[in-house]
């Protein structure tokens, strides 16, 4: 949607309802907010409404189920409604916490896509009054052997590295995952942590009447426009073409805005913060006003400027980077501009809190928009028909029954070599990931990233999980899968997991096979947040992240991305996944399997997505990862990993990378008797992990996971240069040195950022 | 008396250097602006990383121009020691208070990871805590620290013994690998010609606490800890 459009719209006059799609409304959502303002609106008042009615900033297609999602807690501080979730660390301090996603910019132009996703959030986080401390990223790719995979993975790890680095947030993990399905829309979701002290927790919010509006950081351009609209829309084949709609991000005027606004919640002369994201002004006042029931005054006239000749439409919908709204009393207007002066910031005092109910524009002296702030702010929302595609249901039902290869090693060199299981190393290491002097753990060094509080003796740990190969055949599992796997990866560093953002990324829910999914994986976002004791805060929503491809539309793959956060209560206490001592004992706590059902086994060799996801049984799940938490915090264990995607084999390879100390495993322990070998080794059931010690501390250890009534079995020892696997059925012996498999794993991901 | 920490818009691990000598090394530290002409009471100088005025330019150009770097090379020219890391090394060479220039790493990518050096020079004020040949493991994080200089520049550096810190294996060899930049003859650091001031890529201020993985930035960072309290124990009463 052009600005030039737009105007020929409201030329035209009585043609405005016949172009509302122009808005990004329907016809009848046209109508309603007709009805509810008492007269059509003018083109300035449809295009705010049709930004705020965006599924991007309305939810207008989520927020039915998003209301199914558990949100309460004693830990919780702040849940869904403000700029981030915020929960409580304990002692006065709280961490603040959210995911958003930056996909259809990142598609356009990948470097500025990932770049503003980054800014985005960050602004989201010191929103809420807190000190940003980590970036992690969840990035999906199509296939890596594909140019254009390798183009948009170069220019998005380029873009997270150059805004990330130069901010000074260290980016501290991550996941990285390939899949046909994302081929021409990857996904890019970024989520950003901030700690804080509870009584400096700001909110987005006007206030009360006579308070002042103050516009601070970067002037206003014409880039961007209709982002928001633009997020919500199908990439079709001229979407390169859409560049003006995305924005252009300056990391350092970033890092002025953060410190100066840090300064400003710390000095508590500010009544609300609030940061500009998707459709601009338009979308961070009309919310700010919401959130305090009240309505404003805006004088479109005083916004900063980057150019000469901007309309209101233009100045309203633009979504240029690196801005803020504040909110300050009367009296307090001096010590606000002072810090801000301090950072050499552009400020620019916007409007007034009023005591009516709209948001209204001002240009001129003249009212150019009067739109009731309720009413924008309260999309329809709409519950779709939905069903679950046939060939989805029967690639589930199908049991796979692959024949079996003839060597286990073999299978083992493919797969930790496999695209999304080998090292991203080589794109962390292009990350600063130790900026701010508080990076417990590097990343790839375990399950979740664990920071340091200074001062305090409490640490953050973070993770990022969604596996687009369940979540494809079965929604509900997949989601239910991911929470498990972030609540393991948690409970593997040693953290209690607090709580959740989600990032919902799906195709077009107006298709109901779509809408299908995003209605299962919901639901088991809801059962596995509930059982698991970690309420949703907050999150994101991106949808239409489809494409046409010849005559069919391709939707991505399902995709519910999970954050979680936790606290280690001594961050001193904290396990690693790299095995530390030749004779240390392992056991894998939780039962072997024999399920394969959405393997990266069968995808990778034999070229199968089908089966049903492994069952999750969330009360093993918590118990598995309480007892190992319990054995981490009281000093029992420092090695601990958990099993995820590649099973058992790849869990224990990757944890003889990072010291080049080997092990040998009985590889089928704990698993049913007549487990088919390679089940046993890549199956990929979820409730275990692989934990390590001194054999002097088995008798503790094995005392605490009796008690804890969860079944375990020895696995074997670690020592030597190389990965021994030991079968029953058939009786033979694996042997890979590490060195080898390492080098594999190292290789795939650094090949393609060359080529990139 | 006290280190000043410059502060320009864009640093960003400032408050790690205060961090490093405040809470952890206990010195007094005072942060000093990018405007201020006035170091206050400053015993030495640290210029830490980050992105001063957003790498706008070149690395390091616009800082060298502002106020407080003409107080630093004041500071430097009394013979005060002076410490720039990563783009605060940028800084001082743009300043010319250091011969040659920081280009591009030669992968054309930002590198963050830990190298291994070898200290070429020992004494104070920077390099009392360790000996020349020692290896000490720092880590680096820079998109722009490739050292370069003309071969004559770079000759006298090493005829001079200005060489301070070089990239090299865990065993103390030279190694393309272990050069994580591509710098000429391995340089990671290097000294004036009085050797009070020293400018290097790596950052001693996240190496110093074993949490973080370990602490041999306690050398330099104490070195010149030392070499205050030395000078306070020489300064007449």
């Amino acid at each position: 949607m052009s600005g030039e459009r737009v105007h020929a719209a409201a030329a035209a006059g009585s043609d405005l309802r016949a172009r509302a799609s122009e808005f990004g409304l329907t016809a009848d959502e046209f109508d309603r907010i007709a009805a509810g303002m008492g007269r059509a609106p003018n083109a300035l008042e449809a295009a705010m409404a049709g930004a705020l009615w965006s599924e991007h900033c309305g939810y207008k297609n989520s927020r039915p189920l998003l209301r199914r999602l558990p949100t309460e807690g004693p830990q919780v501080l702040q849940g869904p409604g403000e700029n981030a979730g915020v929960v409580d660390l304990g002692d006065g301090l709280a961490l603040a916490f959210k995911m958003e996603s930056h996909n259809h910019p990142s598609a356009v132009e990948p470097v500025q896509g990932a770049a503003t996703g980054v800014g985005g959030i960050l602004r989201d986080i010191f929103a809420m009054g807190a000190r940003p401390i980590a970036v992690l990223d969840s990035l999906r790719f199509g296939p890596l052997e594909h140019p254009r995979t390798r183009y948009l993975l170069h220019g998005v790890v380029e873009g997270i590295a150059s805004y990330g680095n130069a901010v000074g947030v260290p980016t501290v993990g991550g996941d990285l995952a390939f899949h046909p399905g994302y081929l021409e829309n990857p996904l890019v979701n970024v989520m950003a942590l901030g700690v804080l002290r509870t009584e400096e927790l700001q909110s987005g919010t006007v206030g009360a009447p006579g308070n002042r509006l103050l516009y601070v950081g970067s002037r206003t351009g014409r880039d961007g426009l209709g982002g928001a609209v633009f997020a919500s829309a199908d990439l079709h084949g001229g979407s390169s073409e859409d560049r003006p709609a995305v924005q252009v991000g300056d990391p350092f005027l970033e890092k002025q805005l953060l410190e100066a606004t840090l300064a400003v919640t710390a000095a508590g002369v500010a009544v609300g913060v609030q940061d500009m994201g998707a459709a601009g002004l338009t979308s961070s006042v009309a919310e700010m006003a919401h959130r305090a029931g009240r309505g404003v005054d805006l004088d479109v006239d005083a916004v900063p400027r980057r150019e000469r000749g901007m309309t209101p439409f233009e100045v309203m919908l633009s979504e240029s980077q690196e801005r803020m709204v504040l909110t300050v009393e009367p009296g307090r207007e001096e010590e606000v501009v002072a810090i801000l002066d301090r950072y050499e910031l552009d400020h620019a005092w916007i409007g007034t809190v009023e005591d009516h109910d709209a948001f209204r524009v001002l240009s001129g002296g003249r009212v150019v928009a009067d739109l009731p702030v309720a009413l924008v702010n309260e999309p329809p929302a709409y519950e779709r028909d939905h069903h679950e595609d046939p060939a989805v249901a029967a690639a589930r039902a199908r049991r796979p029954d692959p024949q079996l290869p003839d060597d286990p090693g073999a299978v083992l060199e493919a797969l930790v070599a496999a695209p999304g299981l080998a090292s991203t190393e080589p794109i962390w290491r292009q990350f600063d990931h130790q900026v701010r002097t508080d990076t417990v753990v590097a990343p790839g060094a375990a399950d979740a990233a664990v920071l340091r509080i200074k001062g305090a003796r409490q640490g953050v740990a973070a993770t990022v999980d969604a596996n687009p190969r369940l979540a494809s055949l079965d929604p509900y599992a997949g989601a239910v899968l991911s929470v498990a796997e972030a609540y393991r990866n948690l409970s593997s560093v040693g953290a209690e997991p607090l709580g959740v953002t989600d990032n919902l990324n799906f195709g077009n829910p107006e298709r109901p096979t779509v809408y299908h999914q995003m209605v299962r994986a919901v639901d088991g976002l809801r059962d596995a947040c509930a059982a698991l004791g970690t309420p949703v805060t907050g999150g994101n929503v991106s949808l239409y992240n489809q494409w046409r491809d010849g005559d069919v539309d391709r939707a991505i793959p399902p995709s519910p991305t999970v954050g979680m956060v936790g606290v280690l209560p001594d961050v001193r206490r904290h396990a690693t996944l790299g095995l530390k001592r030749a004779g240390d004992r392992l056991w894998l706590v939780g039962e072997g399997t024999d399920e394969l059902g959405g393997s990266a086994y069968l995808a990778h060799l034999h070229g199968l997505e089908e089966g049903a996801p492994p069952a999750c049984d969330l009360a093993r799940e918590a118990a598995v990862g309480t007892v190992v938490r319990r054995l981490i915090q009281d000093g029992f264990i420092d090695t601990a990993h958990d099993v995820g995607e590649g099973g058992l084999a790849v869990a224990v390879a990757e944890m003889t990378f990072p010291n080049d100390v080997g092990a040998a495993i009985d590889a089928s322990a704990g698993a049913p008797t007549g487990t088919r070998w390679d089940a046993a080794l890549f199956g990929e059931a979820p409730g275990r992990i692989v934990i390590a010690a001194p054999p002097d501390r088995s008798d503790a250890i094995e005392a605490a996971l009796r008690t804890a009534g969860v079944p375990w079995s020895v696995l074997g020892r670690a020592g030597g240069d190389a990965l021994v696997l030991r079968l029953t059925d058939p009786d033979r012996t694996v042997r890979r040195p590490v060195a080898r498999l390492r080098s594999a794993h190292e290789a795939p991901i650094e090949e393609a950022l060359r080529d990139g | 008396m006290s280190i000043a920490v410059v502060r320009f818009p864009g640093s960003n691990c400032d408050t790690d250097v205060l961090h490093a000598l405040g809470a952890v090394l206990a010195h007094p530290v005072h942060e000093v602006a990018h405007t201020d002409a006035d170091l206050g009471a400053a015993s030495a100088v640290i210029v830490p990383g980050g992105f001063s005025y957003g790498d706008h330019l070149r690395a390091g150009a616009l800082a060298a121009r502002s106020p407080v770097v003409a107080a630093v090379a004041a500071f430097a020219g009394r013979g005060g020691p002076v410490l720039g890391i990563c783009n605060g090394f940028q800084i001082l060479t743009e300043a010319r208070l250091l011969p040659g220039a920081l280009a591009r790493n030669d992968g054309l990518r930002f590198v963050c990871r830990d190298v291994h050096l070898r200290v070429e020079r020992d004494g104070p004020p920077f390099l009392s805590r360790t000996r020349r040949g020692e290896i000490v493991r720092l880590p680096v994080a820079h998109h722009d620290g490739r050292y370069v200089a003309p071969t004559e520049t770079l000759d006298r550096l090493e005829g001079e013994g200005r060489v301070a810190l070089r990239y090299v294996d865990a065993e103390g060899r030279r190694d393309p690998e272990a050069n994580p930049n591509g710098s000429d003859r391995a340089i990671a650091g290097v000294v004036n010609e009085a050797g009070n001031v020293l400018g290097m890529m790596p950052h001693p201020e996240r190496a110093v606490e074993p949490l973080l993985g370990g602490d041999d930035g306690l050398r330099i960072l104490g070195s010149l800890v030392d070499a205050l309290a030395g000078r306070a124990a020489e300064a007449p009463a």
